[in-house]
């Protein structure tokens, strides 16, 4: 680029404005020189500046690999931690700019560990540059990212055969390696896949065009990029309207504005529209961008909108064209990318976000997994770390949605763990299982609060969690002797009767114990309503189902009991015998020795049982339900 | 452009939507004026919910006190100012404690302690991910374990434009709005957008001391000169603002806008280069960050 001059600015800003930005994704393993390549094209398109070098210069002293050149790699490898390691652990983006476009570059590591990572960076980008080495050629890795990034929805490929200087740059290598490709990516939707030949360490075709490569008469690396179609993604600009409302902003009486990025479509005041998911249609008033009321907007503005009628509306919803809604539904097909080091269970509850939308979700079937290195189809009963898989999943709340394919914004989702509050999976919808509509709950005349009077009682799930041994089941026979007798109404579940009958396919995977307590709790909660009280003792070691059964119930319906006994005196009791034998490894995934137990935090009777005869520990618990 | 404003516009909005107690610190500096103008256009024509957090190390430029007055007064937003009392009291300084100590002190501590007093859980910060190494990490919505620690392994994957707001008690979000833009995109918007700012930016003739082949503007009578040393007169200006003792002017002649957004698209020295904090230590802002500095 030339210099620029205070008198040509006016151009120059003009320019700038109508300048097009490019996001996209390197994908490649260290050894693939995937950050050599992205400090070339730092450094090659100005963007580097001269302090930035010196400390280049003396980080390549201190970590280069390159013996007495510039190690270009150190310009992106950010954190200490990855310079002192030689690996790229997170995604990190870069920017440089030429006469024609802004990029947005996502580096991302390439290795399989990383995949969440890659993911990340795939998710905002319109093109990708897949790196092989040339030496080595399509490798499983090169398989892996390509998946990834089709998976990702992206559509635009430059395949960079790098490290050509290795190879004597010979044209047939580098035609052996793009047919081979070619021929691979075949059952990808890619739309195009633009094959260059290149040395990232010494700049051939990255920039300039190569004079060691003749034979190569196609674009450099910066013209691909430079002038590439994208189509602005997945044309969410021509399709119907769609904007979900993120605020609501109502300073005074006299104005309600519904604010929101436009996700599809355009708008101009009068259009109809309606508010999904409830359906109520109205006008477009005016539109707002910034300080100015302006008569178009369109997919990609931040607008704040206002309306001709009072209709109820809020974050969460959605404003949508009328004669062209959108599919809502509370059942769908997915894509999952699990993101955490704790695994999916099916049946676990999480937080859903999709647009501004939030709900409680549950996958309800792994169709199956898909092996991210070679695309096999497995089968599976969870899901560990960067697996990916095609999954049902159910939703507490109707979402409204486009199928990722059509619009990423309003197909793509993320999952929330809802104790720890981690993002643990990312989501792409492909399409709504039309079970929602068949199935009506039916709305029964008698409620529960009529059955229960009937029986002169409140209904409850009375919930005793705790070691095996630890006396739940003690305790809770003892209760429900007491209440008998008082004239209540009562049924007691127990763990191992249940699983002799209505459980009895499960076993003790993290998956199948998930499984257990929904079942379980589905019962009692059928039970709670019809007007029981209802005693539950099971050792439900972990928190996040002991909370899923929590939230079936109504405020105060849920009375948990942690029956809280220590494990040594536990497995001095041992009254199975189950403590010796998970001891001696005969039995598996034993609760307090090779599995874990996560105590409650707040329950709301504690009963300790240490020293003490079972009696004392019921009348305790018979006063707390009075 | 319009693309960079939207993400911004829609981040503070998200921010919003989702925090129990937002507040956005401002720095005075351009990169806080441009912040502070994307939330005007975020929530008018309310006024953004949320107070602007100065911490003031009593060590600005004057015309940065002068500037931060006005603007306060003119988004009709409520500024909290914070100083850290114990560095006050114990009279701490770039110049008496080196910049290290006064960094850690009247900034990083004074910004916990501010944000602990207020119990603030969502805070706005300026930062830019082209402005180090380590920033090119950072989230757009930056979580913080109790104690405002920043660890970089515990980071949320952020996909698409989705992000995760949700924290327990006692943990933070640090949101970046402006996360994806450059500092040339910086002069461009405060160019179309005619956003006030400092004065300080544009070159003018101006007190100026040579320390360690750098700049140093003698702003007030705490300039501690050497023996025979004597401020002279440059035509400078600054690329970023901090505190004067800390921030390095360069020899300019940009007075316009225009010559300034000319000169720093033609610029070979990054903008951090101003900054006398940076260069301590290999991975000194990395270290900065995991303490709580933004």
């Amino acid at each position: 680029m030339d210099t620029l001059h205070a008198n040509d600015i006016a151009s120059y800003l003009d320019n700038q404005r109508n300048k097009e930005t490019l996001r996209f994704i390197t994908c490649g393993s260290v050894d693939d020189g995937k950050s050599t390549l992205i400090g070339r094209l730092l450094f090659e398109s100005k963007c580097i500046f001269d302090d930035q070098l010196q400390a280049l210069e003396s980080d390549s002293r201190r970590y280069g690999t390159q013996g007495e050149k510039m190690d270009l790699a150190l310009l992106v490898d950010g954190l200490q931690a990855e310079r002192e390691q030689g690996i790229t652990i997170d995604v990190a983006y870069r920017f440089f700019a030429t006469d024609k476009r802004r990029f947005i570059v996502a580096d991302t590591p390439g290795h399989e560990q990383y995949t969440r990572n890659m993911a990340t960076g795939a998710s905002t980008a319109d093109l990708a540059v897949i790196l092989i080495d040339a030496r080595k050629g399509v490798l499983t890795q090169t398989r892996r990212h390509s998946r990834i990034v089709a998976l990702m929805g992206i559509r635009h490929v430059l395949l960079a055969v790098n490290k050509m200087d290795l190879v004597d740059f010979d044209e047939a290598t580098f035609d052996a390696i793009v047919a081979a490709y070619r021929e691979f990516a075949a059952g990808f939707e890619f739309s195009g896949i633009q094959a260059i030949p290149l040395s990232g360490l010494d700049g051939d075709n990255v920039l300039q065009h190569s004079s060691r490569m003749p034979w190569y008469e196609g674009p450099t690396l910066m013209e691909c990029l430079d002038t590439v179609d994208i189509g602005r993604g997945t044309g969410a600009r021509h399709g119907a309207f769609r904007m979900p409302v993120q605020s609501v902003n109502r300073p005074n009486l006299d104005f309600r504005g519904f604010c929101g990025r436009i996700a599809e479509g355009e708008l101009r005041p009068g259009d109809s529209v309606r508010v999904l998911p409830s359906g109520v249609q109205t006008r477009i008033k005016s539109i707002l961008a910034g300080f100015d009321e302006v008569p178009f907007a369109q997919a990609g503005d931040a607008v704040t909108i206002t309306l001709a009628d009072e209709v109820d509306a809020s974050r969460g919803d959605v404003l949508v064209a009328s004669d062209n809604p959108p599919e809502v539904a509370d059942q769908f097909e997915a894509k999952l990318l699990w993101m955490a080091e704790h695994g999916m269970a099916p049946g676990r509850q999480y937080l859903l976000k999709l647009a501004c939308m939030e709900a409680t979700a549950t996958i309800t079937e792994i169709k199956y997994r898909e092996d991210v290195n070679t695309g096999a189809r497995l089968a599976a009963k969870t899901l560990g770390l960067n697996e990916i898989a095609t999954v049902n999943i159910s939703t507490s709340a109707p979402l409204v949605f486009e199928p990722y394919g059509v619009n990423r914004r309003m197909g793509g989702f993320i999952l929330i763990d809802k104790l720890s509050f981690e993002t643990v999976g990312a989501g792409m919808i492909d399409f709504a299982l039309r079970r929602a509509s068949n199935i009506h709950w039916q709305a029964l005349e008698l409620n529960k609060a009529a059955r229960a009077a009937q029986k002169h009682q409140n209904a409850r799930c009375v919930w005793f969690t705790g070691l095996s041994g630890s006396g739940k089941s003690t305790i809770a026979n003892l209760l429900e002797k007491r209440l008998h007798a008082a004239g209540k109404h009562t049924y007691l579940l127990d763990g191992d009767n249940v699983r002799h009958g209505l459980n009895r396919d499960l076993g003790f995977t993290e998956a199948d114990r998930v499984e257990n307590i929904r079942r379980v709790a589905e019962v009692a909660k059928l039970m709670v309503d019809a007007g029981l009280i209802v005693l539950v003792s099971f050792i439900s070691p972990f928190r996040n189902e002991r909370r899923m059964a929590r939230d079936m119930f109504a405020e105060g319906e849920f009375v948990e009991v942690f029956v809280d006994t220590p494990l040594e005196e536990c497995e001095r009791r041992d009254v199975k015998g189950l403590y010796a034998k998970a001891r001696s490894g005969n039995l598996k995934n034993f609760t307090g020795i090779d599995s874990p137990y996560e105590a409650p935090e707040n329950p709301e009777v504690r009963l300790q049982t240490a020293g003490q005869a079972p009696e004392i520990g019921m009348d305790q618990l018979f006063d707390a339900l009075e | 452009m319009n693309a960079l404003e939207a993400e911004s516009i829609e981040i503070i909005r998200e921010a919003v939507a989702t925090a129990r107690k937002p507040v956005m610190m401002y720095s005075i500096g351009k990169d806080s004026s441009v912040m502070l103008h994307l939330a005007r256009k975020a929530f008018h024509p309310a006024p953004p919910p949320f107070p602007l957090l100065h911490i003031d190390t009593g060590w600005k430029f004057r015309a940065m006190y002068a500037h931060r007055d006005r603007m306060v007064a003119e988004s009709g937003m409520k500024l909290i100012t914070h100083v850290n009392p114990e560095g006050l009291a114990a009279g701490v300084g770039p110049f008496t404690h080196g910049s290290n100590y006064h960094t850690d002190v009247m900034k990083t501590q004074a910004l916990k302690q501010a944000l602990d007093a207020h119990g603030f859980d969502m805070v706005f910060g300026g930062a830019r991910r082209d402005e180090e190494k380590s920033r090119a990490k950072e989230r757009v919505f930056s979580f913080r374990a109790p104690g405002h620690r920043w660890d970089p392994k515990a980071q949320r994957p952020e996909l698409w434009s989705l992000y995760n707001t949700r924290i327990k008690p006692d943990e933070t979000i640090r949101a970046f709005p402006i996360s994806n833009w450059t500092e040339l995109d910086i002069w461009q918007y405060i160019h179309s957008e005619g956003i006030p700012i400092v004065p300080l930016y544009l070159a003018a003739e101006r007190p100026v001391v040579s320390r360690g082949g750098q700049w140093i503007m003698v702003d007030d009578e705490r300039f501690p000169f050497a023996e025979g040393e004597r401020a002279e007169i440059r035509r400078v200006r600054f690329r970023t603002l901090g505190c004067w003792p800390l921030t390095a002017a360069i020899e300019s002649d940009a007075d316009t806008l225009e010559a300034v957004i000319a000169e720093t698209f033609n610029a070979r020295s990054s903008e951090r280069q101003g900054r006398l904090i940076d260069s301590d230590v290999p991975g000194s802002m990395e270290k900065k960050k995991q303490e709580g500095y933004f």
